[in-house]
């Protein structure tokens, strides 16, 4: 029961906050694609940077029990289906979350894109046993591996014998800088 | 809306470490595959079954739904998960944000200015589009086995080798499709 209520609090504290930040606004998505308005970008760089920063420093501190994190595997597919779904992203403006919830927020479009979206996942349902068959599925890299070695999970490090924490508070510092100077647009305007 | 990149930056990166800290990495993508597993097993009960030998104790005559001791099978067969509530929370967020701004304006709600400014007005252009975008995004996601949430955001914050990839994959054709489709400014 605790697991269903914080599931409402925290689905519905992102939804809310990916509505205020712009991100179910398909122009704002374009704008960082094409470059021309860095707003979401500058955004989502600074939120993995902090989040990466407060999960490091937690882990390392002992408030963050090891075994939240969750490391999803690496193999060719990965790489595939972002090229995919950068496609999509592209023409559309909207990915899964900002696209469901774009449609949430009464925009039409994203309704289609969710009837879309339902009918790829469907796709792939039925197009697994044969997306197997073909070794795009096969892991490389260590699998659901990181960069450096985390204490309390077993996840093999990309670099072994570097602190993954410490990997992680350093790169999220990077990344929140990066953020902070990034140009509000790279592609001038005419 | 927050106008201010670095003070929305900062809320969404709470929400996320939030998220970690109290349960698990945000992602959404998956619960595509369980709506629609719960709209087969609607239509056709032997879509997900009971099963004494899968690792979850359900089974599903779908290679996908089946894989990992039938985890995705036990999700559609019990929605009130973890998972499936958090995006069903999600889309009420969003909606109660968007009406507490006032909603989104008319125009805006078929198709974005920038659309509209490199391919006119028709909304049903716009609509098989996003229907064809959609279906090409979530077809990407399950392959990759997460999205923008799961793999970029979620992906990179725990450093996670495959959230680099998939980050590199998702710009790499993102951003010059975007450029070459969008070429007029709202």
């Amino acid at each position: 029961m605790t697991t269903i209520i914080l599931a409402l609090v925290i689905g519905a504290a992102f939804g809310f906050v990916l509505d205020r930040v712009g991100a179910t606004n398909p122009g704002y998505i374009i704008g960082m694609l094409n470059l021309k308005n860095l707003h979401l970008m500058k955004t989502i760089v600074l939120a993995i940077g902090v989040a990466s920063v407060l999960t490091f420093t937690g882990l390392l501190i002992g408030i963050i029990d090891p075994g939240h994190l969750s490391v999803k595997a690496a193999y060719i597919g990965v790489f595939v289906g972002g090229i995919l779904l950068g496609v999509g992203f592209a023409i559309s403006g909207y990915c899964p979350g900002t696209g469901l919830t774009a449609a949430a927020t009464g925009r039409k479009d994203a309704m289609f894109f969710a009837l879309g979206g339902l009918l790829g996942a469907a796709a792939y349902m039925g197009s697994y046993a044969w997306v197997e068959t073909t070794g795009l599925l096969d892991k490389i890299m260590g699998g659901d591996s990181t960069l450096g070695t985390i204490a309390g999970t077993t996840y093999p490090a990309l670099i072994e014998g570097v602190s993954g924490e410490w990997v992680g508070i350093v790169l999220g510092i990077a990344l929140i800088v990066i953020a902070s100077v990034l140009p509000a647009r790279l592609i001038p305007a005419k | 809306m927050i106008k201010s990149s670095a003070v929305g930056g900062l809320v969404l990166g709470l929400v996320f470490f939030a998220a970690v800290l109290l349960v698990q990495p945000i992602g959404v993508s998956t619960q595509f595959v369980i709506f629609d597993g719960i709209l087969w097993d609607a239509v056709d009960p032997d879509a997900v079954v009971e099963s004494a030998d899968a690792k979850s104790g359900y089974a599903s005559p779908n290679a996908y739904l089946n894989k990992s001791g039938g985890k995705y099978a036990k999700d559609v067969a019990n929605p009130l998960n973890y998972g499936f509530v958090f995006v069903v929370a999600m889309l009420i967020g969003a909606a109660i944000s968007a009406k507490l701004r006032g909603g989104v304006p008319t125009g805006e709600r078929t198709m974005p200015a920038v659309w509209r400014a490199n391919y006119g007005d028709n909304p049903w252009k716009r609509y098989l589009w996003t229907f064809i975008a959609g279906f090409i995004v979530l077809y990407g996601a399950r392959l990759a086995g997460g999205c923008t949430s799961g793999h970029m955001m979620s992906g990179m914050i725990q450093t996670a080798t495959s959230g680099y990839i998939f980050t590199i994959g998702a710009f790499l054709s993102g951003i010059p499709l975007a450029i070459y489709l969008f070429k007029k400014e709202a």
